[in-house]
Formats: C-alpha cells, structure tokens, sequence
C-alpha cells in the first residue's frame, strides 16, 4: 500500500494514469452511442449506409449553380446546397467587409454625427438576434416590393421585385472557361516564382488571359433581363430569399467586424499616426500607408472567426426556405429517412469548410507576420 | 453651441457630409413619424382595418403582447412566469452587482437566495404543487422561456467550460488533445444543425425507452456548445496569469486542484468576466434559433402572433416588438460588460 501511495506520488505515473482514465472514459461513452445507434436502426431494420445517396432525388429546389434537377442523384442535390452555401458566404463575405469597413471609418471620423450614426446602427444590429433579422428582410422583401411588373429599376437593367433581383449577365462561353483556366495556371506559377519576380508574372499571366480571351471569344453578348409575361426571362436572377439572406448575413455581420477594425485601428500606436501627420501625409495617406498595413496584422485572426461564424450562419437559410446545405439534408431526411446519414455528411461538410477557411487565413497570417517580423 | 457643432462644420468636406447625414436623418424621422404615430391604428380588430390607414398597427400589439411575451402558457396561469421572470431578474441584478461581491454576508445572502429562488422558480412555471395546476413544457413559451434557454444553457456551459479550458492548456498530451477535438467540433459546426441532431438523431443515440422532452434537449445542445466558445474564453484568462503564480502555489506545496481552485482559477476567470457575458449575450440571441425545431420561444411566439387570420400578414409590429425587448437586454448586458472591463482594469494592469 505504501508503495503504491509512492508510486502516485510521481507526476509522470500520475499522468498517465489520469489519461487512460479520460481514454477510457471518451471511448466508452462513443462505444455506447455506436451500440445506441445500430441497435436502434437494427430495430428498425436499417443499417448505416450511404448507399442511398446515389439514389434519385425528387424534391426540386429553384436555383443551384450546378444545375441539379430533380431526378438527380443525392450526391448532386448535396453539392447543390454546398454551391449555394458557398455561395452565399462568398457574397456575403465581400460585401461584409466592404460595409464594415465603411462603418469602422464612418465610426472613427472626426465628424461626431457620422461617429454616433455609426454607433448607433452598430449597436441595433449587434444586439437583436441575427435570426430575427433574417425573418423582417425576408417579409419586408417578398410583401413590401412590387411585382415583376412595377420592379424597382437600382441600375440600368438591374431590377428589385418580390420574386428577387435580376442583373444583366455575359452569355457563358468556351472562351471565358479557357481564360478562367489560364489566368489561374498563370497566377498558381507566378507564386512559385521568386519574390522580384512576382509581379512581373503576375502581369505576364494576364497579358496571356486577354491574349487567349481576344483570340477564342465570339462577340461576348450580354443577357438582358426582360419582363415577359409575369416575370424576368434572361439574366441572372437572384431569388428574394437569396438577397434577404445575404442583406441579413452583411448587415449582422459587418457591425460585429466593424467593431473589431475600429479596436485595430485604434490598436496601432498613437505615435504612428502622429509620426504620419508630421511627414505630412494627409490622413486618407496615412490610413492607407501608415495605419492600416499595422491594424491588418491585428484584426487578421478575429475576422478570420468572424468570416466562419458568416459561413456557418448562413446556415439559417432553413427557415427562409433558401436550399443551402442544412435546407437539402433536411428534405432529403424527410424523403429518405436517413437521418443518421445525413446529419453525418452535414456535420462533416461544415467542419471541413471551417478547417479548410481556418488552414488558408492561418497561412495568410503566418505571411503578413513574417513580413513585418522581417522589417 | 460649439459643443453640439463641435467637428460637424469645420471643413467643407465635413460640412457637406454633415448636411448630407442631417438630411438622411431628416428624411428617416419624418418617414418613421408618418408611420409610428400620424397613420398608426389604436384601435381595430383586424389587420385589414389597420392596413387602411397604411400605418403601424398598434392595436395588434394591445391584443395580442401577451402570447408573444409568454407563447402558449395558458392564459389565465400566465402571472406565474411573470413572476418567475421577475424573481430571476432581481436575483441577476442583485448577483451583478460588484458591492455585493466584497462582503461575505452578502456572497452568502446571495446563494441563500439563489437556493430558495431556483426551486421557487421552477414550482411556479411547472406548477403541480400548492394548488398550481401543472403546466407542462411544451406549453412552455415567450421570454420566460428565451431567458431560461440562455442562462440555464450558459450556466451549465460553465461548468463543462472550466474543465474544458483547463484540459485544453495542461500538460497532459492525450487530455489535451481531447479537449481541442471537442472545442474545434462544436465550433466548427453551426447551431442549427446541432439543434437538428437533438430534435431528429436523439431517439438514435439513447437506448430505447429513454425519451427527453425536446425543450431538455435544446436545453443540452446549447450547453454543449457554448461550453467550447466559454472554454476558450477562459483559456485566454488562464494563458494571461504570470508563471510566477503557478511557481509560488507550488512552493507552498499546493497540488494542482488545490492551486487551480485557490490562486489561478479566481485571477483568469477575473480577467474573462467581459468576455463571458459576451457570450452570454450571444447565447441569449441564439436561443431564437430554437424556431427550426418549432419552439415558441420569444421570436417564435412572435411568429405565432399572426398566425390568426384577423392579424394575418401583420410582420413588422410583433418583430419591432421582441426586437426591442432583445435590444433593451443586450445592451444592457454589454454596457454592463463594458463598466465591468473598466472597473477591472482588464488589459491596464
């Protein structure tokens, strides 16, 4: 016994008893779910299989960028609501960053009115949930706008209706799909190029785009929206779900980020700004040269966060009706009853998305900082 | 008169931006003055007699406040949350309270309270003794409901959010590695779909027989996952305490609990109080995503309210509504937030 109180004595014995413990103890609670699991579906007289995912999918969903139909396979209907997550956080993602950074500068101007206009947007935005949000822009869109009819004109030829936003758009062509691929086989070399390099192959790869563009494109004709009968034909057509989505995704999420870029700003040292004003840069110079290549390095790992939390927001979409990842998986468990399955394949995408957005800001981070640690 | 125009007019850039915000501001006031009050309705009994005069519908509002603030609760039974609600309030705010901190009367005073308040609580919304008739949870709604999710959800949160936080920086490679799984899992995922795995995969995951009412379940997954926003929130407080703190526990011959519980712990969870209420606001805001899993909870209700035909199509007066009572919450919690940081001199020290 005595020995044994010795024993416990010694931290890394102790160590490694606590770990098998805890070992133990995870592995136990996931064998017991598993034993749960496929014994509850053997009692139903289903089993784990992802077989079903090649089967035919009936239910349709309006827009999807891959084209997926019903009659399609599951596997389709998926990467369709991937396509259109991805799609709505790519939009979302630019168009936040473009509003937050006004309204992080709208909210350090030395105009106090534009300050408190700021502050207080900010704060309404912040504080009332996302979700409620999300429901008010969708009803304001599909009861307070006017028919196709009547659309609101923002642009020339860009319509607002209750059935959604329409813009003129180039007919798709060989030519644009070729010089897609050769602008980014040019930009991919240009990275492995050394450093003085860069640019110049970065210049050189566009030359070669146009070049390739000029040579294979047929006259590049512009599909105009039109109304024939009750609605648009032609264009690109967003549906009003797709725009309150992206509306309450930018709106909630730009006054979170606007927050972080005012602390960054108001992170890089006093003496900076004072040391640009006695250079005499004007103060849009000094922001642009001095302030914000610092507040970058700051702000880079929150907004990082703050880009996922959009991703994985967006997925409230389900209660709107728009067909992203979480609207698919939850039709196909009604018509499939693979529920196991499909939360499975959710739980799986999303981590992924995430891992992968958290890989490539990370990289991007560990660059910036070796170019100021470089300094 | 230079206080107010102070930075408005002192360069014609400024100026022009100036008159451009007064103007937009201008235009705003008079438009949300023409609807709130000139062309509002006070009193009609449909949603057609209110659209007539092409104005708020405030009379919508007088009929129909108490299913948004208590959902389905039943009507006449409908004081016990209220009161419930008022007793949680007056608990928080007496705990919120930094006087009552110092004084070991008081810290005790405030767990008697806390003792007696919580059961008292539960009595009142459960009913079934004292010659309350039993109320059962799905009748549960509104923001009674809303403020249990979230502050149920965030205190049980902590709990798993310590261990977790104290896994995730000890010395241990396998607990750590443990910890990091569950922290990046449930922050890599959304809450929605969590919420699906509890209201569709539950059945799965328990040996047969066992059930869980949906409102326990929701209940759990917003535990489990702000645990991990918690746990790495408390991990910052604890990376911020000086070595020399663990150095000197040991010397006295502390071992880690002891150590933990007596000198770290008490400093990190001081430095994250801020930052702990910040999730606390986003957990009360989150719970309205209970909706997908057709829970009444205060946005939920909200929708209900138009549910009737004589008010169908109303939308903006019952989301003004509860956007207002989630705002007048939230910003109180964030301005308290804020006074909270300054008075702790977080990142001054």
């Amino acid at each position: 016994m005595g020995a044994l109180r010795e024993a416990w004595k010694r931290p890394g014995l102790r160590a490694l008893v606590w770990q098998c413990a805890a070992a133990l103890l995870v592995l136990g609670l996931l064998l017991w779910i598993w034993g749960n699991v496929t014994g509850n579906l053997a009692r139903r007289n289903l089993g784990i299989d992802f077989g079903f995912i090649a089967g035919q999918a009936s239910f349709e969903f309006g827009e999807n960028l891959v084209g997926y139909r019903p009659g399609d396979s599951f596997v389709w209907a998926f990467a369709a609501g991937l396509a259109n997550t991805v799609q709505v956080a790519l939009v979302g993602i630019l168009l936040t960053t473009v509003l937050a950074v006004m309204l992080a500068l709208m909210r350090l101007s030395p105009n106090r009115l534009a300050a408190r206009i700021a502050w207080l947007w900010i704060e309404a935005v912040r504080n009332t949930p996302l979700l409620l949000q999300l429901l008010f822009w969708h009803q304001l869109l599909i009861r307070q706008l006017p028919g196709p009819r009547q659309a609101l004109q923002l642009l020339p030829d860009v319509f607002l209706s209750n059935r959604g936003l329409v813009l003129p758009v180039a007919e798709m062509q060989p030519a644009f799909t070729a010089a897609a691929l050769v602008l980014a086989a040019g930009v991919i070399a240009a990275c492995f190029l050394p450093r003085g390099l860069r640019r110049n192959g970065v210049l050189a790869a566009l030359t070669v785009t146009l070049l390739v563009f000029w040579a294979g494109a047929a006259p590049i004709e512009i599909s105009r929206p039109e109304l024939r009968g009750f609605n648009f034909q032609g264009g690109l057509s967003f549906s009003p779900e797709f725009v309150a989505l992206v509306i309450a995704l930018v709106v909630y999420q730009a006054g979170f980020m606007a927050e972080t870029l005012r602390s960054g700003i108001l992170g890089v040292a006093r003496g900076q700004t004072e040391a640009a004003a006695s250079l005499g840069l004007r103060r849009a110079q000094a922001l642009r040269l001095v302030i914000f290549p610092q507040a970058l390095r700051i702000v880079i790992p929150p907004v990082t966060s703050q880009y996922l939390s959009l991703t994985k927001n967006s997925s409230l979409a389900v209660v709107i009706g728009y067909p992203d990842l979480v609207r698919v998986s939850q039709v196909t468990i009604s018509e499939t009853g693979r529920a196991v399955e499909c939360i499975i394949i959710l739980l799986l995408v999303y981590l992924s998305l995430s891992l992968v957005t958290a890989v490539l800001m990370n990289s991007y981070n560990r660059r910036i900082m070796a170019r100021g640690g470089a300094r | 008169m230079r206080r107010w125009t102070g930075g408005l007019f002192d360069s014609v850039p400024n100026a022009v931006v100036s008159l451009l915000l007064l103007w937009l501001l201008w235009h705003a006031g008079v438009g949300f003055w023409d609807w709130a009050v000139t062309r509002a309705t006070l009193d009609a009994t449909t949603a057609e007699q209110c659209a007539r005069r092409g104005g708020a519908c405030w009379a919508f509002l007088a009929d129909r406040w108490r299913l948004i603030l208590f959902g389905p609760y039943p009507y006449t039974q409908q004081w016990r949350p209220a009161l419930a609600l008022a007793i949680f309030l007056v608990l928080v705010a007496a705990t919120a309270a930094p006087p009552n901190w110092k004084k070991p009367g008081r810290i005790r005073a405030l767990g008697l309270a806390w003792f007696a308040g919580l059961p008292a609580m539960g009595v009142l919304m459960a009913g079934g003794l004292f010659g309350l008739p039993a109320v059962p949870l799905r009748l549960w709604g509104g923001l009674p409901l809303t403020m249990m999710l979230a502050s149920l959800g965030v205190a049980l949160a902590f709990v798993l959010a310590v261990l977790l936080a104290l896994g995730r920086v000890c010395a241990m490679p396998l607990i750590r590695m443990l910890c990091i799984f569950y922290i990046e899992f449930f922050r890599g995922v959304p809450l929605i779909a969590l919420l699906f795995l509890v209201a569709v995969l539950f059945p799965y995951l328990v040996p047969p027989g066992w059930t869980m009412d949906i409102l326990l379940r929701a209940q759990l997954a917003f535990a489990l996952f702000f645990a991990a926003y918690m746990a790495e929130a408390i991990r910052g407080g604890l990376q911020a305490i000086p070595a020399g703190q663990y150095l000197a526990a040991a010397s006295l011959g502390m071992g880690y609990w002891q150590a933990h519980v007596r000198i770290i712990l008490p400093q990190a969870l001081r430095t994250v109080i801020p930052s702990l209420v910040n999730i606390f606001i986003a957990a009360f805001k989150d719970t309205s995503l209970v909706v997908v899993i057709s829970m009444m909870d205060l946005l939920g209700a909200a929708n209900a309210s138009t549910a009737e035909a004589k008010w169908w199509g109303l939308y903006i007066e019952p989301y003004l509504f509860v956007a207002m009572i989630y705002l007048a919450f939230c910003s109180a919690m964030s301005a308290y937030s804020r006074a909270l940081e300054r008075r702790l001199g977080v990142g001054v020290r």
